[in-house]
C-alpha cells in the first residue's frame, strides 16, 4: 500500500455503490471568506456542528497588515471578519481571530500549533490546504457546500483520486530552495498536469528538507491541478512537532510516534504515474506568465511561440500581452517595482531568516518597495525576538503584520496596475495581486536578490560575491 | 434532464477561478448576486462605470446561451465556490471543457451547474461550429450522458458518477444523506 492508501482506507466510513466514499475528516480549518454561507446553511437546516472541537478558525484573507489593533477600515472586509466572530461564538468554534497570539494564515498556524499531525485527514475551504500534507496527512481544499457538509456531519463524499509519485534524488545547488523545486516540477508538467491525482513527494532531496521547506512544496501541489500532495513523516517531522501546543504529550507522544513510523509507502506499492527528477538539474526559477506552469530558470529565456502547439498560442500571447513581456527575451534583468515576501507558501520563520541573512548589510534598490508579511503572530514575534526586524529596517524592507496580504489583495495590500511584483506567493494569475498587477513567482532568496538590485537576478551570483 | 441551448465559446485554456470571480468580490456573506461580477476584469474596463470590453465574448451581441464551452483545465486555482455561484447566477447551466480542475468540478456539481468533460477534438469542433454559426445548438442529455453538436450531428459520451447523477437529476443534497447515516459515521469514528 501507498502512504495515501493507508490514510485513505482508515477514513472511509463506507463506499457508495457506483459512487463516492463517505470520508471521515479529522480536522477542519475555516477562515472568514469561504465559511459564512456554510454557517447560514446550518441555520436554515436548524442544526449545529457535528464536531465543533475538531474545527479551528482564524481570520487571514481580509486582515490589514498595519495597525491590526484598530478596527478594519474597509467596511466589507470588516463585516466579513466580524461575521466569522459571530458565527464562531454562536456555533462554539475556537477562533484565533485578529489580535489573538495564535492568529495567522490558516496553513501556517495549523502546523505551528501542532494541530496538523501525520495520518490525519484535514480540509479547509481553501485550495492551499494541501500544505498540511507535508506531515504525512491527506489534506485538501474544498468548496463552501463541502464546508457545510463537514460542519454538519464531519464527513465528505469523495472519489478516490489516482496516485502519482514524484521522486527527487540528489543534492540541490547552493541558492536553490524548495520553492524552486516545486516551480520546476509545475513548469515540467504544466498547471493541469496532475489533475485527478494525489501526489507523494519522495527521494533524498525531499528527505533532506526541513518541515517548512516541505510545506512550501506540498502547498503548491494544487498549482499543477493535484488534489493534494504529501510526504511521509520521519525524524524531521517528529522533531518539528515535539512540544508544540496541541501535539500529543508524554506517553501519548511516544505511542503516536510509533504509529506514525508506519506511515510510509511500502516497497511493493505501485502508482498510476511516476516522475523522476535530479535535484542537480534545478536552478532558481521565475515565472513569466499568468499561470504557475509558466516558469523558467532565472538564467533562461521566455519561450518562442514556435515551440508551442498551435492551439496553446492564443493563451500564451494573451499572457505575455498582460505581462508586458516578449517571447524569446531573457528574464534576468527584468525591472521589478515591488517585492512581496509572504503567503502560505513562504512566510514562515525559516523564510524570514533566510531573507534576513541574505540582506544583512545590503540596501534595497531605490525603485522598489519591499513588503515582508509574516505568516502568523508567532512568526512575527519570533522574527522580532531574533532581531530580524532590525535587519529588514536597515535594508529598507517593511515588516508588516500577519495575513494573506498581497497574495490575493483582499485587504489594502494591492500591487498597482502595470507594476511588476516578484512574489514568494503561489499564483501569478491575471489580477491576482491587484487589477492589472504583473506577478513573477520566485523563492524568498530570489525575491530578496531582486529587492537589492531592482531587477530579476540570479541569486547565486550574489552568494558567491558574499 | 435536458439542457438544449446555444453556447458561448471561451477559447482560453487554464481559465482560473480568479478570472471567473476576482477576489475583491468574495466579501459577500450570502450566495446571491455573483453573476454581475462573472469574469469582471475580462468583461469590463473598470469597476466604477462598468465600461464593457467589446472584444470579450460575453459582451458579444452574437453569442449567448446556457452553455459555456471553454478550453482545457477550466476552473483551476482557488477553491472559491463563488465561481460556480457566479456562472450559475449569470445564467449558465452547463460548462463544456476537455478537462476541469477537481475542486471546481465538485463545486459545480454541488450547485447544479453541469460540468461536461469531452475530448479536445470535440471541444475544438464545438468552437468551430459556434464561430461559424452562433445560432448553432447543443443538446445535453444527462440521463444518457450524451452531448450532441446538433448542426453536425457529432455526439459524445461524458462521465458522471451514478450517485452524483441521481443527486443532480433529483435535486438531492449530500448533507441529507450523510445526516441519515449518522450512526454509521459515529461507529466509524469510535474505531479510529
Amino acid at each position: 500500500m501507498t502512504l495515501f492508501d493507508k490514510i485513505w482506507n482508515r477514513h472511509v466510513v463506507k463506499q457508495i455503490e457506483g459512487g463516492p466514499s463517505v470520508f471521515y475528516i479529522d480536522r477542519h480549518f475555516i477562515h472568514e471568506v469561504t465559511s459564512p454561507q456554510a454557517f447560514d446553511g446550518l441555520r436554515k437546516r436548524g442544526i449545529g456542528l457535528a464536531r465543533p472541537a475538531q474545527t479551528i478558525a482564524t481570520a487571514d484573507h481580509n486582515v490589514p497588515t498595519w495597525d491590526q489593533h484598530l478596527p478594519i477600515k474597509e467596511a466589507l472586509s470588516r463585516m466579513q471578519v466580524e461575521k466569522l466572530t459571530e458565527n464562531c461564538q454562536e456555533f462554539g468554534v475556537e477562533l484565533y481571530g485578529l489580535g489573538h497570539a495564535y492568529q495567522g494564515i490558516v496553513h501556517v498556524i495549523g502546523p505551528e500549533l501542532g494541530i496538523t499531525q501525520p495520518g490525519m485527514t484535514i480540509v479547509c475551504g481553501d485550495s492551499h490546504t494541501s500544505t498540511h500534507g507535508a506531515f504525512g496527512a491527506i489534506a485538501f481544499g474544498i468548496g463552501t457546500s463541502e464546508v457545510e457538509m463537514v460542519f454538519a456531519t464531519q464527513c465528505l463524499m469523495q472519489n478516490k483520486p489516482k496516485q502519482m509519485r514524484i521522486n527527487i534524488e540528489g543534492e540541490l545547488q547552493k541558492g536553490v530552495t524548495s520553492k524552486d523545486i516545486i516551480l520546476y516540477i509545475i513548469a515540467q508538467i504544466s498547471a493541469g498536469g496532475a489533475t485527478g491525482y494525489f501526489v507523494e513527494y519522495a527521494g533524498s532531496a525531499i528527505r533532506s528538507l526541513s518541515m517548512e521547506a516541505r510545506m512550501t512544496i506540498c502547498n503548491m501541489s494544487i498549482e499543477m491541478g493535484a488534489r493534494g500532495g504529501l510526504i511521509a513523516p520521519d525524524e524531521t517531522t517528529f522533531e518539528y512537532m515535539k512540544g508544540r501546543k496541541f501535539a500529543p504529550q508524554g506517553a501519548e507522544w511516544d505511542k503516536k510516534v510509533a504509529e506514525w513510523r508506519q506511515l510510509h509507502t511500502d516497497a511493493d506499492a505501485s502508482f498510476d504515474h511516476e516522475i523522476h527528477i535530479r535535484a542537480e538539474d534545478i536552478q532558481p526559477m521565475v515565472t513569466y506568465g499568468t499561470n504557475p506552469g509558466m516558469g523558467i530558470p532565472v538564467t533562461g529565456s521566455i519561450p518562442e511561440e514556435t515551440v508551442l502547439e498551435e492551439k496553446e498560442r492564443p493563451s500564451f500571447r494573451k499572457a505575455l500581452d498582460y505581462m508586458g513581456l516578449q517571447a524569446g527575451k531573457a528574464i534576468k534583468g527584468q525591472k521589478i517595482d515591488y517585492v512581496f515576501i509572504g503567503s502560505c507558501t513562504n512566510s514562515r520563520i525559516e523564510d524570514l531568516r533566510q531573507v534576513a541573512q541574505f540582506v544583512q548589510g545590503r540596501q534595497k534598490a531605490d525603485s522598489v518597495e519591499v513588503w515582508i508579511v509574516p505568516g502568523s503572530k508567532q512568526v512575527e514575534a519570533q522574527a522580532r525576538e531574533e532581531g530580524l526586524h532590525k535587519v529588514f529596517e536597515a535594508a529598507g524592507f517593511q515588516l508588516r503584520q500577519p495575513g494573506c496580504s498581497a497574495c490575493l489583495g483582499m485587504n489594502e495590500d494591492k500591487i498597482p496596475a502595470g507594476k511588476y511584483c516578484i512574489s514568494t506567493s503561489n499564483r501569478n494569475f491575471e489580477g491576482r495581486q491587484g487589477q492589472g498587477a504583473r506577478t513573477l513567482l520566485a523563492s524568498p532568496l530570489t525575491a530578496a536578490a531582486a529587492a537589492i538590485t531592482g531587477e530579476v537576478t540570479d541569486v547565486r551570483e550574489m552568494l558567491t560575491a558574499n | 434532464m435536458t439542457i438544449h441551448s446555444t453556447a458561448v465559446p471561451l477559447e482560453n485554456e487554464n481559465v482560473d477561478t480568479d478570472q471567473i470571480i476576482p477576489a475583491r468580490f468574495l466579501k459577500a456573506t450570502s450566495r446571491d448576486g455573483f453573476g454581475k461580477n462573472l469574469f469582471r476584469d475580462w468583461r469590463f474596463n473598470n469597476d466604477d462605470d462598468a465600461q464593457p470590453k467589446a472584444d470579450f465574448v460575453l459582451n458579444s451581441p452574437v453569442f449567448n446561451g446556457k452553455i459555456l464551452v471553454a478550453g482545457k483545465n477550466f476552473g483551476c486555482g482557488s477553491s472559491r465556490e463563488h465561481a460556480a455561484w457566479a456562472l450559475k447566477d449569470y445564467g449558465f447551466d452547463a460548462v463544456v471543457s476537455s478537462f476541469f480542475a477537481d475542486i471546481f468540478k465538485n463545486n459545480a456539481l454541488n450547485n447544479f451547474l453541469l460540468p461536461v468533460q469531452v475530448s479536445d477534438a470535440f471541444v475544438q469542433n464545438l468552437f468551430d461550429t459556434i464561430q461559424k454559426n452562433p445560432a448553432a445548438e447543443i443538446d445535453i442529455q444527462l440521463e444518457n450522458q450524451t452531448i450532441t453538436n446538433v448542426s453536425t450531428g457529432e455526439q459524445a459520451h461524458f462521465d458522471i458518477n451514478a450517485y452524483k447523477k441521481t443527486c443532480f437529476i433529483n435535486g438531492y443534497d449530500d448533507i441529507d444523506y450523510l445526516l441519515s447515516i449518522r450512526e454509521e459515521i459515529e461507529a466509524h469514528e469510535r474505531s479510529l
